[in-house]
């Protein structure tokens, strides 16, 4: 891990420093309105966090794709187990998975706003319904490959269902549930926008939303920007953090 | 006491074609008697302890595991492989099986298997005797009447191996249990029974049994090896198996 302070860091500046450099020569040649220079885009950050703006759609989206992930998760994971565990219930339900999994996340989203109204649980649940599906189809593979014996072994010694829940069946689900939260996050916060686009007042895509109608690309890109950041350090500080913690038994050998 | 009588038990394999793996096995074990099982290897000896301990339950016959009392015994058991949770540490694995710990029990068990240290190691930086020892201390933590092993020391060194058994001779001795254990190897039984089955082919049934009345203490390499000779002598089993 030292390397990442000694030699990858570095890279990684020069890399992202590279791509500012390009975008900057880019939009000097173009000196217009729909190519904001990288110093544009950072002045309307400024002014967005000092209005408040950006802090208060930023808080919203940022819940609404909290939200929306437990919500998928919870459920996706529950039917997954079960579908992986029971040949006949998964034979039965598989072409419902499959549907739902090609349904455009677009038409969910409006017949949600159709059917429920336009408020913010039918925005959430239009979300999580888009996730669920592919929720179910990762925890479903983790759940046919359980270990037969670890369940022989909580049978002989009693384990209850709990027990045989959170120390047998879990872990073992946890590289699966690790490739859903990745795939998930992903998948989730970009159409939290498209919901707030075409159904909210509030969030990162109201807002730009609102800027394409004033046609301001640089607060478009500002928001865009801080918006993938914080998602970064979602990833960083948070996911990776946790993933090192469930692999830890994983360690060297003795 | 344990009872076994099985009528017949048998696989149905994908393709629909059954195989018979187990027919009139009949045999029963005296309260805190060691029995080992021996025979040639695909003969069902692994069929019948899963029997035993519940895991398979589709056979025609009856198993009993209660006392005079109708009192139900409590069966635990050590696989083959240790099948400990990997991502549980030794301590957290022995924990998991107990309903209510006694920490100075559990201590006492730590220390006569000589697993203190390990305690926070995790099963995948133990080696497999140490993982094997983690099994029997999970086996016995549970204060069981009924104690199961499939071939607890199968792939260690002979050595290790060695240790282990008088491990569990000790640790066995300090408490009271029924055990029944599977081995392929003769001269381990010799070295831990009371008395030893022994199973034919399949689908298998007890051929024979022997009585070991030689006290364990005085059981050495050259008195076991007798007791060997004297096995073969009876006709109980021959060299072959």
């Amino acid at each position: 891990m030292g390397r990442i302070a000694g030699g990858r860091l570095p890279a990684w500046l020069i890399s992202v420093g590279g791509l500012l450099l390009v975008w900057a020569v880019f939009a000097w040649f173009a000196q217009s309105r729909s190519l904001p220079s990288p110093l544009q885009v950072a002045s309307a950050i400024v002014t967005e966090v000092r209005s408040g703006e950006m802090f208060f759609h930023m808080g919203a989206t940022l819940a609404r794709v909290a939200a929306a992930f437990v919500v998928a998760m919870a459920i996706g994971s529950a039917i997954g187990i079960l579908l992986g565990r029971s040949r006949k219930l998964n034979h039965f339900f598989d072409p419902w998975v499959i549907f739902f999994l090609n349904i455009p996340a677009l038409v969910i989203i409006v017949l949600s706003y159709i059917w429920f109204g336009l408020n913010e649980a039918a925005a959430i649940g239009a979300v999580a319904l888009n996730k669920i599906p592919n929720v179910i189809v990762t925890i479903r593979e983790g759940a046919k490959s359980l270990e037969p014996q670890l369940a022989e072994m909580a049978k002989v010694f009693r384990f209850s269902r709990w027990q045989m829940l959170r120390h047998v069946v879990l872990p073992q689900l946890q590289p699966f549930f690790a490739a859903a939260t990745r795939s998930g996050i992903s998948l989730i916060w970009k159409i939290v926008l498209v919901v707030e686009l075409l159904g909210r007042s509030n969030g990162v895509g109201f807002q730009i939303h609102l800027y394409f109608q004033l046609f301001d690309v640089a607060t478009i890109l500002a928001y865009t920007l801080v918006f993938v950041v914080v998602m970064l350090a979602v990833e960083y500080l948070l996911l990776q953090p946790l993933e090192k913690y469930s692999r830890r038994w994983r360690a060297k050998h003795a | 006491m344990l009872d076994v009588n099985i009528n017949s038990m048998g696989f149905r394999s994908s393709e629909g074609a059954a195989l018979e793996v187990l027919r009139d096995l009949h045999f029963n074990c005296a309260q805190n008697s060691f029995t080992s099982i021996v025979g040639p290897s695909g003969c069902g000896k692994t069929t019948t302890l899963r029997c035993i301990l519940g895991l398979e339950t589709e056979f025609d016959g009856v198993i009993k595991t209660s006392d005079a009392s109708g009192h139900l015994h409590k069966i635990s058991a050590v696989f083959q492989e240790p099948r400990l949770l990997p991502w549980r540490t030794v301590e957290q694995n022995v924990r998991l099986a107990l309903k209510s710990v006694d920490d100075t029990e559990l201590n006492t068990l730590f220390a006569e298997l000589a697993l203190t240290e390990h305690r926070d190691f995790y099963p995948a930086e133990l080696s497999l005797g140490l993982a094997r020892r983690v099994g029997l201390a999970r086996a016995f933590a549970v204060k069981p009447s009924v104690l199961i092993l499939d071939e607890p020391f199968v792939s260690l060194d002979d050595e290790t191996a060695g240790r282990l058994r008088k491990l569990l001779m000790q640790v066995w001795a300090a408490r009271s249990c029924t055990a029944l254990m599977v081995t392929h190897n003769l001269l381990e039984a010799i070295e831990l029974s009371d008395r030893i089955l022994f199973f034919s082919g399949s689908p298998s049934r007890v051929v024979s049994e022997y009585e070991i009345t030689v006290d364990r203490k005085n059981r050495n390499r050259r008195t076991i090896e007798q007791i060997r000779e004297d096995i073969y002598a009876s006709g109980a089993a021959s060299p072959v198996d």
